[in-house]
């Protein structure tokens, strides 16, 4: 505009725009004509990033004991752009002892973009992997006569014991996903698929180095670039200690042989798992490098699913085992005192019968003891309704529903390390709304969750968590596997344990429950498998099942007076509680707190006895 | 009447609609286009058309901007004024709810996702920030005369890129506003801003390069303290007009360098604390300056000591600004530029992969698709930001220098469309493209050949990304559309 003071600026703007691209230029100028350095590192010469592979952190139990540790493998890539014409492939197949037409099959297979979805001519490309040391020897000698063949090492996962496989979880090689979501995987890398594998995949995966080479032409590798200055060294993965002892964890297994069922143990004190067994499973060697695949594929096909982990993923109702809850949330809301005495007529009793016999009326500490399944009924009926009169119940069984569930019912362990939980299930009464209408339910409709059957679902970590918080008089550390201090942390007055869930119960309710559950040890139900040295307390269970016969189940601690040890045992179609779970348990105990197993018998009869033909020997 | 007008914009727009200046951006698409090919093509056999590849993606993107610049053409020029505050707060709200829609790509918050393709809000921002502060700044009784006047366009600038900077974490789409100070400067801004600009980059520089005044001999202290003393000097210089003053000045210097040379030659037997030396040197000059300023009665030499103290305090305040607030990787990319730390791993990685790659291109390039450099395994963001790494390398330096000199020639345009409106805003709006694209081409090309730190914006059109180019497409055409309205305007 005419008027514009300001018109003149248009130079210096234009100026600006001129004065850059000239300083561009200039710059292209001495990096394309003057700069000579480039043209040797680009023109013929290539740069060859080597991926150097850390190792493996190694799995530890809590002794030091070694659980976990590496085996080299080898394995051999190709960059088609490099192979020449004059590229002798049967040279090569003589190398490797395979046959011309495995070559070709292979080749198609690598090209094949359906396939291989990352497939390029310029970069290395996966001939043939988890190769030993003897594979590849010859091949070795004779590299330098077949350009854009390389040779890597990687490691596989080697184990000392045939024990711990779905706590321990398996390395297998990452897919399409993985490599989406974090790109530090590139195709063929390996990483944890379950288990601690998969949770401490960071820690234990380490960090990999590169190598950056150059080479010729003909792909031949020239030296280190610019003296190594752009490698970086692979750092190693760091190690784990697990809080399983692998003793306790091997005891467990054996005696679970021939069975489905599973078994835990806790320390109460600090939330630590001690041993975590599920049967059936799997020799942990079957599901490494090659074999891999194939062998997954067969456990995934078991009709006996091994490949679940039972001790935290599989549910049950509870049974008699939960009148150890029932109890404890009965006295704490005031429907019962110890001395409350209900009558009992044994079969006879309505609406649920009693499975023992013994004198009536009983108090809290003998019902216990012997498992009378109409004290509870009794007591969770006062519970919902006070006074005996019909009313709403929604708002008593809420917070009947609430207590039992800060025992860590119902819900996944979310701050822990267990990748693969089953939350169990304890019903809402929206569920009971759903099925019965708003007005539809009362107590007795619901009964059967008095004795923890019914709608009510809990896993066998669940169960030996609720072992431990009873143990503890009313509190629980989530149960957690690192051993290296992760839940742990420090504060002024000391070190302090995190995760620490504590129960609205009064302790006075805990002694009392105690004793009932001693006195299954002495009088109850699992009066036959004592140790007279061991001051254990428990509680059985047999626990109807519409798939066939009875699943027997099993809580317990020792010693009582200051808990070591919390266990939950838990045999599928085994029958009662008492015969088949309880002694598996209490010989866990034994070994734990003793050291040893003095009942060679009994371990010999419960660990070689078959009670369920399917499961096979993997 | 009106009808003929209507007439005559709707069957006239082809012919007043600047053609120059759609050839260049067809012609600069079309050779980005060949060359996210060439630097993608590791892939044997795919065709440039197949959508499964990066390529055949930008066709689609490019067929989708031209229809969209034929639309912005045909719609009423009317529009983009009456509509420019609207959009402008809608652009705000939906910049602010991005980061909750958006996932989390390389650690910016900004894509939002739309069944099997990402936009990115920010790439738009720009073209409807432009528009906002054309109307704000076009209005007939506009006029920069304080400083007040600038608030609005500043906080219409400023808030969208705190936005982006903040929330979406994307410091290049931000820094892209700071393009809009030409403009100002080109309304009537003072041109001390864009000096200031300068300087303050210049001193950041300095004072994370040499580690501000309390680093010992040889870096800091006596590479500030020099650059102080003579600026202190010069300016003495200029402000006095008088002989007897300019005498005093050279004084002044002289008797501050014998000064520093005895301690100098002290520091050989005894070690001196250069920083405090230089520090209270500083000073006295300082206090110097003021008492000589009040005596004299010449307040500029007193702004000139207190300017001095400011650059001191700003110093420590880059110290800090690149200590604590930028982001690692931030950090390293200008430690990594300005030599002071080899990280070719990781940050230099990239930008040494690139000078190789532009270097081994030679004068003539090594021919399309034969680069070898610009594959997978080499160039990161080959195909986006490092773009001009393959014209480097495939087209060699006449290719690169005519890529340059073709967006030269279409910035040069866009500044004459700019001044050849008759409405001002129309002529604020030219410059805030010109601008926006100048910005572009100089922090991007900087950054491949090693000049600017590594900052992810991309080359105007010739990038990989359907987002940007669809951006720049509504940027451009939006000016197009005005400038061929300029005759109806006049009516």
């Amino acid at each position: 505009m005419i008027n514009d003071p300001h018109y003149r600026r248009r130079y210096v703007i234009s100026g600006i725009a001129v004065v850059v691209v000239l300083v561009y230029i200039t710059r292209l100028f001495f990096l394309q004509i003057i700069d000579q350095s480039t043209k040797d590192q680009a023109d013929n010469n290539a740069l060859v990033r080597q991926t150097i592979y850390p190792s493996r952190g190694l799995i530890y139990d809590r002794n030091g004991e070694l659980l976990v540790f590496n085996q080299p493998i080898y394995e051999i890539t190709m960059t088609m752009r490099e192979m020449g014409k004059d590229w002798d492939t049967t040279a090569f197949c003589n190398c490797l002892k395979i046959s011309r037409s495995e070559f070709d099959e292979r080749l198609a297979e690598i090209k094949d973009r359906r396939k291989n979805r990352g497939y390029s001519r310029w970069t290395p490309q996966v001939f043939m992997s988890q190769l030993k040391k003897e594979d590849i020897a010859t091949l070795q000698e004779e590299l330098f006569l077949f350009p854009g063949i390389k040779i890597q090492k990687r490691t596989l996962r080697d184990y000392t014991y045939n024990a711990a496989e779905h706590v321990l979880g398996s390395v297998g090689e990452v897919n399409q996903n993985d490599i989406d979501r974090d790109p530090y995987y590139t195709r063929g890398d390996y990483s944890g698929r379950d288990g601690l594998e998969r949770t401490y995949e960071k820690q234990l995966r380490g960090e990999k180095g590169v190598e950056v080479l150059m080479r010729d032409v003909r792909g031949r590798i020239q030296g280190s670039y610019q003296n190594g200055e752009l490698d970086r060294t692979a750092v190693a993965g760091t190690d784990l200690y697990v809080t399983l002892d692998i003793r306790l964890q091997l005891l467990a297994e054996e005696l679970l042989a021939g069975k489905i069922g599973s078994a835990v143990a806790i320390e109460p004190k600090t939330g630590e798992i001690l041993a975590l067994a599920s049967n059936p499973g799997w020799n942990p060697k079957k599901l490494v490098g090659k074999e891999r695949s194939k062998n997954y594929n067969a456990l995934l096909h078991d009709p006996t699913k091994p490949l679940m982990n039972r001790a935290t993923q599989a549910m049950y109702p509870p049974g008699s085992t939960f009148k150890t809850i029932q109890s404890l949330v009965c006295l704490e809301q005031g429907a019962i005192t110890p001395n409350t005495l209900y009558p009992c007529s044994g079969p006879g009793s309505t609406p649920i019968k009693c499975t023992h016999h013994h004198g009536s009326p009983v108090a809290l500490d003998r019902a216990i003891e012997q498992s009378c399944n109409p004290y509870f009924w009794c007591a969770f009926r006062d519970l919902l309704q006070k006074d005996g009169k019909e009313r709403d119940i929604h708002k008593p069984y809420e917070k009947w529903r609430e207590a039992v569930m800060s025992f860590g019912l119902g819900h996944r362990f979310d701050d822990t390390d267990l990748s693969e939980q089953s939350a169990g299930s304890i019903p809402s009464t929206k569920l009971y709304d759903k099925f019965y209408g708003k007005t539809g339910w009362k107590a007795i409709t619901i009964r059967s969750l008095s004795i923890g059957q019914g709608e009510i679902l809990v896993t066998p970590l669940q169960l030996a968590n609720q072992a431990a918080t009873i143990a503890n008089d009313g509190y629980y550390i989530s149960p957690h596997l690192n051993k290296n201090d992760s839940m742990r942390i420090l504060t002024p007055d000391g070190e302090r344990l995190l995760h620490r869930h504590n129960l609205d119960i009064k302790k006075r309710h805990f002694e009392v429950v105690k004793e009932g559950m001693s006195r299954v040890m002495v009088y109850g139900t699992g009066r036959h498998y004592a140790v007279d040295s061991l001051h254990m307390a428990g509680k059985t269970g047999t626990v109807q099942n519409p798939h066939g016969r009875d699943h027997a189940i099993f809580i317990g601690f020792a010693p009582v007076e200051d808990p070591q040890i919390a266990v939950a045992v838990v045999v599928e179609n085994a029958g009662f509680g008492a015969t088949w779970a309880c002694p598996i348990a209490t010989m866990m105990i034994e070994q734990y707190l003793t050291g040893e197993v003095k009942r060679k018998d009994l371990r010999n009869r419960i660990g070689s006895a078959i009670l369920n033909e399917g499961v096979k020997n993997w | 009447m009106l009808y003929s007008m209507r007439a005559s914009r709707t069957g006239n727009i082809w012919q007043h609609v600047d053609w120059l200046t759609i050839g260049m951006f067809v012609l600069l698409a079309v050779f980005g286009w060949l060359n996210i090919y060439g630097a993608s093509y590791t892939f044997d056999q795919t065709s440039i058309f197949d959508f499964s590849n990066r390529a055949g993606k930008q066709f689609t993107w490019m067929m989708g901007s031209l229809f969209i610049g034929m639309v912005l053409l045909l719609i009423d020029y009317k529009t983009y004024d009456v509509l420019a505050y609207l959009a402008y707060g809608a652009m705000l709200l939906l910049l602010l709810a991005t980061p909750f829609l958006a996932h989390d790509i390389k650690g910016s918050m900004s894509w939002i996702s739309l069944g099997p393709v990402s936009l990115q809000p920010a790439e738009f921002a720009k073209c409807i920030v432009a528009l906002a502060v054309a109307k704000y700044m076009g209005r007939y009784e506009y006029k920069i005369r304080t400083w007040r006047d600038l608030i609005v366009p500043f906080a219409l600038i400023g808030v969208p890129a705190l936005i982006i900077m903040i929330l979406q974490k994307e410091t290049g789409s931000a820094l892209v506003f700071t393009a809009f100070l030409l403009v100002f400067y080109r309304q009537g801004m003072s041109g001390y801003v864009l000096w200031m600009g300068v300087a303050a980059v210049a001193l950041f520089i300095i004072s994370i390069r040499f580690g501000a005044v309390s680093v010992p001999l040889g870096t800091g202290s006596v590479g500030i303290l020099t650059c102080m003393l003579l600026l202190t000097a010069v300016e003495i210089y200029f402000i006095c007009k008088e002989h007897w003053m300019r005498y005093q000045a050279l004084i002044l210097v002289g008797s501050v360098v014998l000064i520093y040379s005895i301690f100098l030659i002290i520091n050989i037997w005894i070690p001196m604390p250069f920083d405090w030396i230089s520090m209270g040197i500083v000073m006295a000059l300082v206090v110097y300056s003021i008492i000589i300023g009040i005596y004299w009665r010449k307040l500029m030499l007193v702004l000139v000591a207190l300017f001095t103290l400011f650059c001191i305090g700003y110093t420590h305040a880059c110290d800090f600004v690149f200590q604590k607030v930028l982001q690692p990787h931030q950090r390293i990319r200008i430690e990594v530029l300005l030599g002071m730390k080899e990280d070719p791993a990781g940050a230099g990685y990239n930008v040494n992969q690139a000078r190789i790659a532009i270097g081994s291109g030679r004068f003539f390039g090594k021919g399309y698709l034969n680069g070898t450099q610009t594959k997978l395994q080499f160039v990161p963001e080959q195909d986006t930001d490092f773009i001009f790494c393959t014209v480097g390398e495939e087209w060699g330096f006449v290719g690169s220098i005519g890529v340059l000199l073709l967006y030269l020639s279409f910035i040069l345009r866009l500044i004459f469309i700019a001044e050849r409106q008759r409405n001002v805003s129309t002529r604020i709006y030219a410059y805030a493209v010109a601008s926006i694209f100048l910005f572009h081409l100089t922090i991007n090309v900087g950054m491949v050949l090693g000049l600017l730190p590594v900052i992810g914006i991309p080359l105007p059109f010739f990038s990989y990304g359907g987002s940007s180019l669809w951006g720049f497409t509504m940027l451009l055409f939006i000016l197009l559309r005005l400038d061929a309205a300029r005759m109806e305007q006049l009516n």
